[in-house]
Formats: structure tokens, sequence, C-alpha cells
């Protein structure tokens, strides 16, 4: 009734031998595997270091090579030599030099013992994994491998190429389901003497031998044939990361590990010296010999895959970069644009702040300077207001400013007086909201004391600014949420058009919308609009608006505000 | 040459580059720092120095140290003498290439050494590192406060811009051009083009046929210079934490704007230099006061990627 470690040991091997005297000086016989590449001197001091210890073998040599055969050849023939000579031993857990033993040995034995017939060895079939190394899930069962992946990979891609280009497939031994799992498990003597003494052995091992990285599949798929106790899970917390590699454990994992109630973690740092030491010399022990539970490493880990894959979301730095045309990556958050309201609405700025809780700058474009909320020369995160630096990048005072004030619904005024280098990222982010009435930069050029002459030319530049910018908006391959309303049609009915807008912001909790913000006086706008006309300019943006006094759109209740419901 | 101890360097040291002129009120700290990160051997390239830096290296028994009059600008702002020394020495190594004034963070670095993150790098192919310059600046006047010998110049200086970088690619070696932070917000507002560079690429596993181009900023062969992801996620990045801003930078600058060794004709020190005069303060209200790496990682300056 005891628990025999087969161990697979490379250079360095001075973490190895302390952890095979932790595992003898418990009781436990031990196997060890040492890569033929270990230089003579090393092997030779490592086997010195362990000579005291009679239940600790060593089995002939192997050269071993990641990925391929070699290391199941490896574990074949400690795990032969340790079921021949160790007949006591009831579970055979396979380790490498640098997995570590978390929980006393005991327990790891007492747990065993209330298990006797299981096998511990994560075995599930390809479609349930996600585990797709170098471009290979399937295939690494139907193809052929011959070279290697770390010293031959030009010719490993092209004989992968070439064989899916022929569609090249490899029959699998009868009854055999291929399955994948950790390499590192935990079998009964029953199930893998039945593996290894199995008459058809050197059959499965003709297919294993050119399947790649057959120590993920070899035991995992044959367990399923000779055994119907199979835990599906690995006793070694192991965890990898996006490209396959195993993910490191290192000091400041103590606690980490601790509360994971596993037996055993790989890898360790070899220099991680506190690890080493709390384990090994007061490794935890569980008052009521808890299930491993590494829910919490998991977690760490997979945020760790996600942050080198997807990262997030909106942010420029150093080292994340992402491509214009990227999804995941244009800002961090929404936020809205407005474009024509403060020129229509008396301190629209403050309403909205108001009413919604957002932070509302001006016109963060302007020629002059970035208008930040409250006329601050510099913002969060140190944006400063200067023209010229925003004008070298746009998109980077865009980018940063939503990056820096995540949490807080950003707002800010656009128009066609602003620079527009910005409009193009504007309208491919999904994130914008963007809100115009169209035409109503001309409402200031109306209350403007300038000679009527000035006002058209700038009138007719500024409505083929404006015009451009909604067909950018209008365009198919915009991404932002844009609502546009001509001046006119918004006049007509003002609180349908703020009350959208304000919904999608989402108003301040508590608060209820009741007031308006109130419209500039128009009276004689239309007559403006006309004499435009007049001078041979077309202002179409604002939409219909009568010439007489009579015909002047109808203004909310004689400028008092009024009570939406 | 005035000390050669690299008999001493061995197979896996961690090596670090450095040129400097006048700087002996730094190097206790510096070479402090440096040893606690598990930096194993030194490589100094002193520039006339007269105020006894370079007889202080010498006198230190992991450093070896060069001499040279010759002119830092003729030497490409000293790159030909690290490229040199690289190359003779830093094969097959880990190297970091760093000014006197910057002191290389990374993720875990109050955790876990040097040696830690390189093995790591190895382990995941990853021949370079990122390590964007962070501008650091006090609280008031930069020259309110002595930095003393031996001292932590972040004791100081521990301010510092979160938010207010611009990046671009440069299309010919493939890196990020960085501008920004506070010299760009306090000294080149009407010349963002002239902001200086922030990118740095300091930690290379060299090799004899690599060389840097234009100071850490970028390198040859190419590939070396993407340490930056496109595809939306993050690599991992750390920082390079700028002392340059303490009492020590009038003089300095001063100094500097005498002897036109400086890129750009010294545009930046010039720069320097009027401004000095007028409001020697970078602080602002939206100034972020320095913690520690992880601040720097949730604030998006720097990323620990897919170490964990």
């Amino acid at each position: 009734m005891s628990v025999g470690i087969v161990m697979l040991v490379h250079e360095p091997l001075t973490r190895a031998v302390e952890v095979a005297r932790h595992w003898a000086e418990a009781g436990c016989p031990i196997v060890i595997h040492v890569d033929s590449q270990v230089r003579p001197k090393a092997h030779k001091w490592f086997v010195g270091a362990l000579s005291e210890f009679d239940d600790i073998r060593f089995c002939a040599r192997h050269r071993c090579e990641w990925g391929t055969w070699s290391l199941v050849a490896a574990s074949q023939t400690a795990s032969q030599m340790m079921l021949h000579e160790f007949p006591d031993v009831r579970h055979v857990y396979l380790a490498s030099g640098s997995c570590l033993p978390l929980r006393p040995v005991e327990e790891l034995r007492a747990y065993l013992a209330e298990n006797p017939r299981t096998n511990f060895i994560e075995s599930v079939t390809t479609k349930d994994v996600p585990w797709t190394i170098g471009g290979l899930d399937n295939e690494r069962f139907t193809f052929s491998f011959p070279f290697s992946w770390k010293r031959q990979r030009f010719l490993f891609d092209r004989y992968v190429a070439l064989q899916r280009l022929l569609g090249a497939t490899r029959r699998l031994p009868d009854g055999l389901v291929p399955h994948l799992g950790s390499q590192w498990w935990c079998l009964t003597r029953q199930t893998l003497s039945a593996i290894l003494d199995d008459p058809n052995r050197a059959m499965y091992e003709r297919y294993f031998r050119k399947v790649w990285i057959p120590d993920e599949s070899y035991y995992q798929s044959l367990v399923r044939l000779y055994s119907d106790k199979v835990e599906s899970r690995s006793l070694t917390l192991s965890k990898f990361d996006f490209q396959g590699k195993p993910h490191i454990f290192y000091d400041d994992h103590l606690q980490l590990l601790r509360r994971s109630d596993c037996f055993v973690a790989r890898k360790i740092w070899p220099h991680a010296d506190r690890l080493y030491e709390s384990f090994l010399n007061d490794p935890t022990t569980t008052k009521n010999r808890a299930e491993p539970s590494p829910g919490k490493i998991d977690r760490v880990f997979a945020k760790a895959v996600d942050k080198r894959t997807r990262g997030r979301a909106g942010l420029v730095m150093q080292s994340r970069f992402p491509n214009w045309d990227w999804e995941n990556g244009r800002t961090a958050a929404p936020y809205s644009v407005f474009a024509g309201f403060s020129d229509l609405l008396d301190d629209f700025d403050q309403w909205l702040a108001h009413s919604t809780g957002a932070r509302v700058h001006g016109h963060l474009f302007h020629p002059k300077r970035a208008e930040f909320s409250g006329g601050q020369h510099v913002f969060a995160g140190g944006l400063p207001d200067s023209a010229h630096l925003r004008d070298y990048n746009p998109q980077a005072l865009l980018t940063n400013l939503i990056w820096n004030t995540r949490g807080e619904r950003q707002c800010f005024q656009f128009g066609p007086l602003d620079n527009q280098a910005i409009a193009p990222f504007l309208a491919a982010d999904p994130n914008v909201q963007i809100s115009v009435i169209s035409g109503a930069w001309a409402v200031p050029l109306f209350h403007s004391n300038r000679n009527f002459g000035e006002i058209r030319t700038v009138a007719a530049q500024l409505q083929k600014i404006e015009t451009e910018f909604l067909e950018i908006l209008r365009s198919p391959q915009t991404k932002a949420r844009a609502r546009i309303w001509s001046m006119a049609e918004f006049i007509e009915q003002p609180m349908e058009p703020l009350q959208t807008v304000i919904e999608e912001i989402g108003p301040r909790s508590g608060v209820r919308l009741t007031e308006a913000p109130r419209i500039v006086n128009l009276e004689g706008f239309g007559q403006f609009l006309q004499n435009l006309k007049n001078q041979g300019m077309h202002p179409h943006l604002m939409g219909d608006f009568p010439v007489t006094l009579d015909g002047e759109p109808e203004k909310p209740s004689g400028h008092r505000p009024y009570l939406v419901r | 040459m005035i000390a050669d101890r690299t008999a001493q360097i061995s197979g896996s040291d961690v090596l670090l580059f450095c040129t400097l002129r006048n700087e002996l009120v730094r190097l206790p700290y510096f070479l402090k720092y440096y040893r606690t990160l598990g930096i194993r051997h030194f490589l100094f390239v002193d520039n006339g120095s007269d105020d006894g830096s370079l007889e202080y290296l010498a006198k230190q028994p992991d450093v070896s140290v060069w001499r040279t009059d010759k002119s830092y600008k003729r030497a490409r702002f000293g790159m030909d003498w690290m490229n040199w020394l690289l190359r003779k020495y830093a094969h097959g190594h880990w190297a970091l290439t760093v000014d006197v004034d910057e002191f290389f963070i990374f993720p875990f670095c109050d955790t876990r050494s040097i040696s830690a993150l390189t093995d790591w790098l190895d382990a995941s192919s990853i021949r370079s590192f990122a390590a964007m310059l962070l501008d650091m600046y006090p609280k008031g006047r930069i020259d309110a406060e002595t930095y003393r010998e031996g001292q932590n110049p972040f004791d100081i200086a521990n301010w510092f811009d979160s938010g207010n970088y611009m990046i671009s690619q440069n299309p010919k070696f493939k890196n990020l051009w960085i501008q920004g932070g506070p010299r760009a917000r306090a000294f080149f507002a009407d010349n963002p083009a002239r902001a200086p560079a922030l990118n740095k690429i300091p930690l290379v596993r060299w090799d004899r046929s690599f060389t840097y181009v234009s100071s850490t900023h970028n390198l040859l062969p190419r590939g070396l210079n993407l340490v930056y992801d496109e595809w939306g996620g993050e690599k991992a990045s750390g920082c390079l934490l700028h002392a340059k801003f303490l009492n020590t930078f009038a003089q300095k600058s001063e100094e500097e704007l005498q002897r036109r060794q400086h890129y750009a004709n010294s545009h930046e020190y010039r720069a320097y230099n009027k401004r000095l005069r007028e409001n020697p303060e970078f602080w602002c209200s939206w100034s972020e006061k320095y913690i520690n790496w992880r601040q720097l990682e949730i604030l998006g300056i720097m990323s620990k990627g897919n170490w964990a």
C-alpha cells in the first residue's frame, strides 16, 4: 500500500536531489531516469548525492527531447523498473526534477489509500480541449512527425503543410480513441502493468512513436482501454501558457501554492529558494485532507494568458500597439461627442454635466487649445491643452483621455471649426456615441458682428467641412453610433433627441431629468439663411427654415424651462 | 582601460553597460540598486570625468571600467563605445544598457531577480525587452531639495505623468517611437516633434551581430524592435525610472550646453535651460505619485504580459 515515484530529471540537478531526498526520507521508493544528455560529471555527482538511499534506483537512460517519443520511452523504462523492483508499490506517480511536493507525503499516501483503484490522469478527447500548439489539434494523431519541432522547425512545418496538402491520414490502432492530457499522472499498478505488458504494446508504440508530443497522449489514450476508474485530472498542478510552455512558480507564489491544497506543483524556478525551503521543510498540512483546489491559481494564469492575447481594450502603450483595424482596442470605454449642441443651446455643457454626471469638455479639438472641462490647462494623466501637442497625434489625445478616465463617462463638443483629423478615428470607434445637429454652426455666425461677405465665406467653408464629416459618419464602414438631426428637425422637437442622448449615457441616478436647456434666440435666423442664399450660397445642412417671422419654429414655451414626463 | 575584471564574468551572468561623465554623487545608489536587482558585472565607459567617478568605479569589486577623453558626440553619443563593449563582452549574455540616472523596473521586480526575468524570456524565446523611460520629478521646484550620495533619488523625485504619451511606429526600424511625459508637456508644447524619445529596449540577449542604432531606442536587426504586440495583446514590458530631474539637473544642463555634445545640437538642453530659469517645476495636480511597479502596470505604462 504505497506510492512509488518515477522521476524524470535533466540539468540542473541540484533541486532534483533535494526533491528526491524529500520523497525518499518520507519512505517512497524512487526510480530516476536521468536524461542521457546530462554530462557524466554531473551525473556522477547526482548519483553520489543520493547513494545513501537504498530505495532510490536509476534506470537505463534515454536521450530526451521535448515533443518526441523519448519522454514516453523514459517513463516506460523507469515504470517497468518500479513495478519489478518494488512489489509493494500500488500507485506510481510520474514526476519531474522541477516538481515540488507541496503537502506532506503522508497525506498523498493516505489520499491514494482511500482511492486504491483510481487512476489520476487527465484524459480528454481532442474535441474537448482547445490545446492547439503550433496550430495542430487532431492532426497530432493523423499526421506523422519525423522532424523535431525545436531543432528542425522548417522541416517540421513543411512536412505538416505537405501532409495537409495531400490530405494524409494515419490509421489508428483498432479500438483506440485518442485522448490528451497533462503528462504528469499517477496510475495504479494494475493499469500501468496492463499498459506495459500488453501483447499489443509494440503495435501501439509503432503508432505513438510518430504522434506529436506523445507524452501527452500515450498513457492518456491507453488508460481508457484498461481501466474504468479514471479520475481525469492530474494530481500535479501544472499550468500552460498560450504557447504551450509551462508557467513557472516563484517565491511570490508561496501563499497561492499553500492555499491550493495540491500535492505537487510544477514547474518551479530553480532559484526559488523560499519555495523549496518552505515546502520541503514545512509542507502544508491540511486538517481535513482537503481535495486539491487549484481554482485561484487557474484564475491567475488564465488572466495572464488573456492579457497576453487580448490585452486591455483601449490601451496603447509600449508593448501594446494594435493595428488600425483591430477590433479589441480603439478606446477603453464608451464616450459621447456632440456637434452643434452648444451652438444652439445655452449652457449646454453645464446642463449635460448636471443631468448625466458625466465629465463634459468643450471643444477638445479647438484650433487654439484642447478645451478640457473646467478650463483646466492640464487634465487627467497629465494631458496638456497645447494644440500643437494634440495635433501632433490627435488619436493619442483621445485614446489617452478615455483610458485615463476609466470609470467616468467623457463627453466633448465637436464642430467644423475644430481640427478634423480625428474624424475618421471617431467614425471607426464602436465606443463613441456621436450626436450631430447639422448646420448649427451657423448660429454663432448669425449672432456675430462680422461683415456679411465674410460670414458668407466662412459659412461656405464650414458647411463643406461638416458635409465631409457627415459623409464619414454615414459611410457603411462607420462603427460609431451616430445620430444626425438637421437644425430644423431639432428645433421642432428638441426634447426627443435630448432624451435619447441622455438615456443612452444614463442619467445620474436619483436625479430626474427635469430641465431642458434653453434654445438661443433665433429671431431672424430664417432671414439670415435667406440672405446667404441671396448671396449665392446654399445653406442646406440646417434643413428647411421659413423666412418670415411668423414661420419661426415654435420656441419652447417662451424661453421658460419646461418639464419632461 | 582602467580596471578590467571581465575575467570574473561567468556564463549566465546578467551584465550592465553604462557610459558616464562626472556622476560621482549618483554612483553609490546606482550600484547598490542594480546589485540588488541581480546584476553580476558592470561595464562602464568613463568619458573624461574629473570628479572622482573613475577612481570610485575602479575600486568596485564587480566593475570593469574604460576611460576615454574622446568626443561623446563623435562616438554617436556614446553608442559606439557601448556597441564595442557589447560585442566584445556580452555575446551570449543578457545585457542591460542604461544611463546612470535610469533605474530598471520590471514586473515582479520587488520579489523576483533579474535572472528570473531573463530565464523566463529565454524559455519564451524572447530576445529583447522593452522598458520605456518614465521621467520622474519632485513636487515643487526641481532644485528645492539637494540629492545626497547614496540616497534613493525617488525619495525626492517621486512623481510622474501617467497618461500623456504619444506613440507612432518608426517605419524604418519598426520600433515604436514614444514621446510625451512632463518634458513634452513643459518644454516642447510648441514643438512636439523635438520632444525626446522615451522608447527604450535596454535588455537584450546579446549576440555579436546585434547593434544599437540610436541610443537604446532601437536596434538592428529590426526583429529585436518588435517588443510590442499588434493584435491587441500585451507583451511583457518594464520601465526605466528616470532620475534626471533633481537639483543636479540645472548644473548639468548648463555644463552640457557648454560642451555641446548632445543630440540634435543639444536642442533639448537649450529648451531646458530657458524654461528652467523661468519656472523649474513639472508638478501639476494630475501628477501621479510613484508607489511600485504594480501601480505602473495598472496604469498601463508597463505590462506583465503573460508572465504571472
